[in-house]
């Protein structure tokens, strides 16, 4: 059994040496108001997170991470440069797993920088890897950045890639899209209908609610338009499915991207940041000729997410979750920065978990 | 001890459970006035039968407090986290069957499917700066069955009654409900998403995982089940 005081021991231990790392200590309350969480995560964070009530200030939740509030903390008042570290519970519902905590301690070191966003995602690795040393961990590497970049360079329409890159994601989704959008899969027979009909408000019931008939109209001019344009080339998805599947240590991984980005020009300078990205981790003492680097990591975890993501996983025990996470959040402060906007890159480890896989190996 | 069965404690869902017992020679009976919850076992020693609202089940099997219980695969499923390790499907008895399903206006004449449904709480979303809401009482399996199917942009608002009526009242634009025949559904211009089924659900005989068990009760309990067929 791991004591309650000795992980909160650990956690100071690892705040201390964030702050030593430059980082100013901050404090974030334990109930957040649940709206800003909904607008940012939608209905899902409710199976993440508690919920409460009460009649003056409507529901809240129990925070289920630091990020939202530090960024909100940053965005209201915060000067720039900045880092940041905090240590303290997070509390996540557990619906199905019993085994897994639903109350946790997380120490968490986060850059808002605007300069040089490369050497601000390879401090906030090296820092996170080097206070984990000696645990039998291995890191995972990707970038959400390359996956919109791939998206917006499609040769297709606009809607279209709006509606893939709502779904960066949810990787079954996107998949159901690519494959409506190249004709892969074959429209539903009900659409067909639809799109064959002259007047398909004719016949229609009555109708009610707040969804009005010109927003009806406004999608079915959307539909036919869509089924209007060409579809996605048999090429481009063949580049897609390469580029998601992509899955070396660094080195490899960046001449594998290349060789795609002689097809994919979009996606160049995101194979440049990662380059530049992977030249600053060494220049840090990081061991990057064998860290891995997957395409797809970070697609169905981290949603706010959009550019460098990592994660730390124990290499003898599967079944625990992650003792270290991090990435980098632009789009986040801009959604929820009122205007304002910073490039932002974070990450957490659990302490608790770190003492669980030290005691284990004695 | 005694080995606990519980039932539903009125209704059609009562009358039904008792028809089911009785088939199988074990006489179900509601005793005392017409309004006190108190019931009766003849056919078998060794049950006490209580008298439950279905939506109590659930939770009272998971606690151990009744080892039977007959209630709704829906309504274990959605009050119960990871059911299979809390209780155990016996038998289905055949009767109280009910959709869980998403069912939007019928005028919607551009959404017949979820892929529809996610793209229309998009617009929906941009047009008037809230997520499209849809109406249930069945939040869970509601959330999971939507996230499973990568739906995004929607917001589940609670509804404990008359949920049908909701999108007409201006309170949801679409719903979640339990159906059986859809009639309630149309008769409120509403229509079933083709690929809108969340769960198939019926009256069902459960077990609870909980309960404790004397050699005696687990004595009753096998020679009860060995009546009722079910194992």
């Amino acid at each position: 059994m791991i004591m309650r005081t000795g992980i909160k021991a650990e956690a100071a231990r690892l705040k201390a040496l964030f702050e030593a790392a430059g980082a100013r200590p901050v404090e974030a309350p334990v109930l957040l108001p649940a709206e800003a969480l909904l607008d940012l995560y939608g209905e899902d964070i409710r199976a993440r997170a508690y919920t409460t009530s009460d009649t003056l200030r409507g529901e809240q939740m129990l925070r289920p991470d630091f990020t939202v509030p530090v960024v909100q903390m940053h965005m209201a008042d915060g000067a720039e440069p900045a880092r940041y570290t905090y240590a303290g519970e997070v509390f996540r519902r557990q619906e199905d797993d019993a085994e897994r905590a639903n109350e946790y301690v997380q120490v968490g070191y986060e850059v808002f920088e605007r300069d040089n966003p490369a050497a601000a995602d390879a401090e906030v690795f090296a820092l996170i890897q080097s206070v984990l040393n000696g645990l039998p961990l291995r890191a995972a590497t990707g970038d959400i950045g390359l996956l919109t970049a791939a998206v917006s360079g499609l040769n297709t329409t606009e809607r279209r890639k709006a509606a893939l890159m709502r779904h960066i994601w949810r990787p079954r989704r996107f998949r159901a899209l690519m494959d409506r959008f190249s004709g892969r899969a074959e429209m539903p027979p009900t659409r067909a209908a639809l799109l064959a009909n002259a007047d398909p408000m004719a016949a229609a019931a009555p109708v009610i609610g707040l969804r009005g008939l010109d927003e009806i109209e406004a999608r079915i001019a959307a539909l036919r338009e869509d089924a209007a344009a060409p579809p996605i080339s048999e090429g481009e998805v063949v580049l897609m499915d390469a580029l998601l599947s992509v899955r070396e240590t660094v080195p490899y991984a960046l001449e594998q991207l290349r060789d795609l980005a002689v097809d994919m020009p979009a996606i160049a300078p995101a194979v440049e940041r990662l380059k530049a990205r992977a030249g600053a981790m060494a220049a840090r003492g990081v061991d990057v000729e064998r860290l891995d680097f997957e395409a797809s990591y970070g697609r169905t975890q981290m949603e706010y997410y959009d550019g460098f993501v990592f994660g730390f996983h124990a290499e003898t025990r599967p079944d625990l979750p992650p003792v270290a996470t991090g990435g980098r959040y632009d789009a986040l402060t801009r959604m929820l920065g009122r205007g304002g906007e910073i490039p932002a890159v974070g990450g957490v480890v659990r302490p608790g978990l770190m003492q669980m896989l030290r005691e284990g190996r004695e | 001890m005694s080995v606990k069965l519980g039932v539903p404690s009125k209704g059609r869902l009562m009358d039904k459970t008792f028809d089911w017992f009785g088939a199988r020679g074990i006489t179900l009976a509601r005793t005392g006035s017409d309004r006190e919850y108190a019931g009766a076992v003849e056919g078998i020693d060794g049950i006490e039968l209580v008298l439950l609202s279905a939506g109590e089940i659930p939770r009272e099997l998971a606690a151990g407090r009744i080892h039977l219980g007959v209630t709704g695969t829906d309504l274990v499923r959605e009050k119960l986290g990871g059911w299979e390790r809390q209780v155990e499907e016996l038998a289905p008895l055949g009767f109280g069957q009910a959709d869980l399903v998403i069912a939007v206006p019928a005028f919607w004449v551009d959404v017949d499917t979820l892929d529809d449904l996610d793209a229309a709480a998009a617009a929906f979303r941009a047009k008037h700066g809230f997520r499209m809401r849809i109406a249930t009482k069945y939040h869970r399996l509601v959330r999971e069955f939507l996230r499973d199917q990568g739906v995004a942009d929607y917001q589940l608002v609670d509804s404990q009654g008359a949920t049908e009526g909701t999108v007409k009242n201006e309170t949801a634009e679409a719903i979640a409900d339990i159906t059986s025949s859809g009639d309630t559904l149309r008769a409120n211009h509403l229509k079933i998403l083709a690929d809108g089924l969340v769960l198939k659900s019926q009256a069902t005989l459960f077990r609870s995982r909980m309960a404790p068990c004397d050699k005696t009760d687990r004595k009753v309990m096998a020679r009860l089940l060995e009546r009722l067929q079910v194992n």
